[in-house]
């Protein structure tokens, strides 16, 4: 068989399998081959032992009930009457709800943390610095330990409730919030909302133009903070204020009722932000510094501000060195929050890949399950952050 | 993070290794001249480390049993201590030869878990404590409690099935370990600590005030705590079963670690088949015919290790109660040896 190449000339014949990209191909689709057939023989081996183990195996456990209580869920889940599939929803919702706030709380403390290890300020560049290399040098379980028991000590006894007026109460058990109950006007509520914040978008993308374009600024920020005040606040009175608070009543054991912020959400969100916070802080002092002192001389040359430089030249410069290794800073901490089992904060791994396994006992498909989820969310992640880095990339004009 | 390790091995033990569960189990620990005993992570009275690591209780003293019976020699034994979430686990891999943790012996443990229970060697049941200073004096007003347990366990189970047949509710507090789960309710996270009764009494010695604090009096369900090994191999099964039952016959017929030697040479033929001078029976369990004379020569008869582990003279203070022999009004009974 002759292979002609692109220049159409002849090429000397060959073997079929002296081709080097025939050749190529046949290594990859045996090595394929291979690899699935060791990972079917895995897996059927497994189950094999399985059933000879008397092991119970596959999915069905998902519609059983689960007898078991979750204290805190995001979504309904009533012992008893929950299935093991819905036990499974409720982990995810508090692994995503503590990773996400984790992550937001963690960046913050970082760039706030990170600038000011910069500052020329020497007791706030010292308390930086001590901050970073403490938290980032002792394990994180200790931290999640201290964390959690330093919140409970630091919290009155749970008949012995401390008032915090309007915003409800606060005791061992955490903090019994008003619980916001709403009636269907609320719609109009959220619908101005939205329209605010559609509008200030606009607003601020006209107000840009118009400055690159004529030189004139206009007071964006005042008139944002306006619109998502009062918008929602007209659409209150109009949906016939349809919003109201119930707030926690006294028990015989404490306070009841309201919305709850369970302590082991605030120690473990306290020990996950500040640990993430200390490593993301170095990653923006490694940006800011990355960053050519050229740079702020030309700056402060053209009159900026130091405030001002740091916003407008600095730090959109240093973002492109920072988001790639932040990317794995939150990457860690949503797979840290697993570590929420040491203090019963309900997470995926707590209750599913923990209560619901041992209760089940069907640790292949539970454990493969859980797995999964953590990919997932972690590829999720990177995706996201990937986005991000190729939108902040340098555009050149 | 340290059980889904243990998880993925057992996963890929079980993934590669062909046949864990194979009828060997005796041979495995003779060659490896240790017996690999699963307890708790330190459950005073019932298996706990001392501060030189040497472990004591009732379900080691099992282990202890079945090493002297194997080898003559109650020290070889290798405790794994295992969290309630990885126990199962790490029998059914083959990571340890025997539970022997106060673990519940319930249907679905006993034929969906590939465990097999056989003894039970302490009789229990959940019970509750609180702080005196509340005022409770019932399970029944616990409506609206922070309750503190272990994750993975019956308890939880229990707790559920409780409050909702009373149309109570309560909040869930579940960790991992059992240290955790005390010194949150010590530091007065729960109003409530939930596990079986002799568990509570043990882990109330390590509260920081013990006597501030009572076990109501409501028994919420049947704990019946027994060693469990794979299923499939008979021979060890038994190994397990009857080194309980020499324990409990040698305290039914008398015969206690230091009378040993000397009942060795009594007439009674019940005592006589017990300590192997009459009859076989410990070579067609693969020990040798002396195996109960060993067991009681190491740890004692049922009766004495109850009492220097658990009983009214140790901490825990618990009472014999269902515990005793059958021939005292008890449920601990023993098949004879014939």
């Amino acid at each position: 068989m002759a292979v002609t190449t692109a220049g159409g000339e002849s090429a000397p014949k060959v073997a079929l399998l002296n081709d080097p990209k025939i050749r190529a191909w046949i290594v990859q689709i045996v090595l394929l081959v291979a690899l699935v057939w060791l990972a079917w023989v895995g897996i059927q081996n497994m189950f094999d032992n399985l059933r000879a183990a008397n092991i119970s195996s596959g999915f069905g456990f998902l519609s059983r009930n689960a007898g078991f209580a979750i204290s805190q869920s995001l979504i309904e889940y009533e012992q008893g009457t929950s299935t093991y599939g819905r036990v499974f929803i409720v982990g995810l919702l508090n692994t995503l709800l503590v990773a996400v706030v984790g992550i937001v709380i963690a960046t913050i403390l970082g760039f706030v943390v990170g600038i000011a290890r910069l500052s020329n300020n020497w007791v706030i560049a010292r308390l930086a610095t001590v901050y970073v290399e403490t938290l980032r040098n002792i394990p994180l379980l200790l931290q999640i330990f201290v964390w959690y028991f330093a919140v409970l000590r630091f919290l009155p006894d749970r008949r012995d409730s401390l008032s915090l007026g309007f915003l409800g109460q606060l005791n061992i058990s955490g903090w019994y919030a008003p619980k916001p109950i709403y009636t269907d006007g609320i719609y109009v509520v959220l619908a101005a909302l939205l329209i605010a914040i559609v509008g200030i978008v606009i607003l601020a993308r006209w107000a840009r133009k118009r400055q690159e374009a004529t030189g004139e600024r206009f007071p964006v920020f005042r008139t944002a903070v306006a619109a998502i005040i009062l918008l929602p606040l007209i659409g209150y009175f109009i949906g016939g204020m349809p919003l109201s608070f119930e707030y926690p009543t006294q028990g015989n054991f404490g306070p009841r009722g309201g919305a709850r912020v369970y302590p082991e959400f605030i120690g473990l969100l306290l020990a996950l932000s500040t640990y993430t916070g200390a490593f993301i802080a170095e990653i923006v002092r490694a940006g800011i510094l990355g960053v050519n002192k050229g740079q702020t001389e030309a700056s402060y040359a053209l009159g900026l501000r130091p405030g001002h430089t740091l916003r407008l030249v600095i730090v959109p410069q240093a973002l492109r060195i920072i988001i790639p290794p932040l990317t794995s800073q939150y990457l860690n901490l949503t797979k840290n929050s697993s570590l929420a089992v040491a203090i019963a904060y309900p997470d995926l791994v707590s209750v599913f890949a923990g209560t619901a396994l041992n209760q089940t006992g069907q640790a292949v498909e539970i454990l493969l399950m859980t797995m999964l989820t953590y990919l997932t969310l972690s590829l999720l992640i990177s995706a996201f952050m990937n986005w991000y880095n190729a939108k902040m990339a340098l555009v050149e004009r | 993070m340290k059980s889904i390790i243990k998880g993925l091995l057992g996963v890929s033990v079980l993934a590669m290794a062909g046949g864990v569960a194979s009828a060997a189990t005796l041979e495995d620990v003779k060659s490896r001249g240790m017996l690999k005993c699963g307890v708790s992570q330190g459950l005073p009275g019932f298996s706990n480390p001392d501060s030189g690591g040497n472990w004591s209780g009732l379900d080691v003293d099992l282990c202890k049993g079945i090493a002297a019976a194997i080898f003559g020699d109650a020290s070889k034994v290798e405790y794994v201590p295992l969290s309630a979430k990885e126990r199962f686990t790490a029998l059914q891999s083959g990571e340890v030869d025997l539970l022997s943790r106060n673990t519940t012996w319930t249907m679905s443990r006993d034929t969906q878990l590939g465990l097999y229970f056989s003894v039970v060697n302490y009789y229990d049941g959940q019970g509750f404590m609180v702080r005196n200073d509340m005022g409770i004096t019932s399970a029944l007003q616990l409506s609206g409690a922070a309750i503190c347990t272990n994750t993975g366990t019956t308890t939880e189970l229990n707790v559920a099935d409780y409050f909702r047949a009373n149309n109570m509710d309560y909040e869930l507090v579940a960790f991992e370990k059992a240290d955790e789960v005390v010194a949150a309710y010590d530091a007065g996270r729960c109003d409530v600590y939930t596990t079986d009764q002799s568990g509570i009494y043990a882990q109330r010695l390590k509260l920081t005030n013990p006597d501030d604090h009572k076990v109501l009096p409501e028994v919420i369900s049947k704990e019946p705590l027994g060693p469990a090994v794979r299923q499939g191999d008979d021979v060890w099964a038994n190994i397990v079963k009857w080194t309980h039952f020499a324990m409990l016959q040698a305290e039914e017929s008398g015969v206690t670690q230091a009378n040993v030697d000397e009942m060795k040479g009594s007439e009674d033929p019940t005592i006589k088949r017990l300590l192997g001078s009459e009859g076989e029976f410990g070579t067609p369990l693969g020990l040798s015919n002396d195996w109960a004379y060993q067991i009681i020569k190491a740890v004692g008869n049922y009766g004495e290790t109850f009492a220097r582990n658990v009983g009214p003279d140790t901490e825990l203070k618990i009472a014999r109660g269902q515990n005793a022999l059958w021939t005292n009004g008890g449920l601990q009974y023993a098949p004879p040896i014939r």
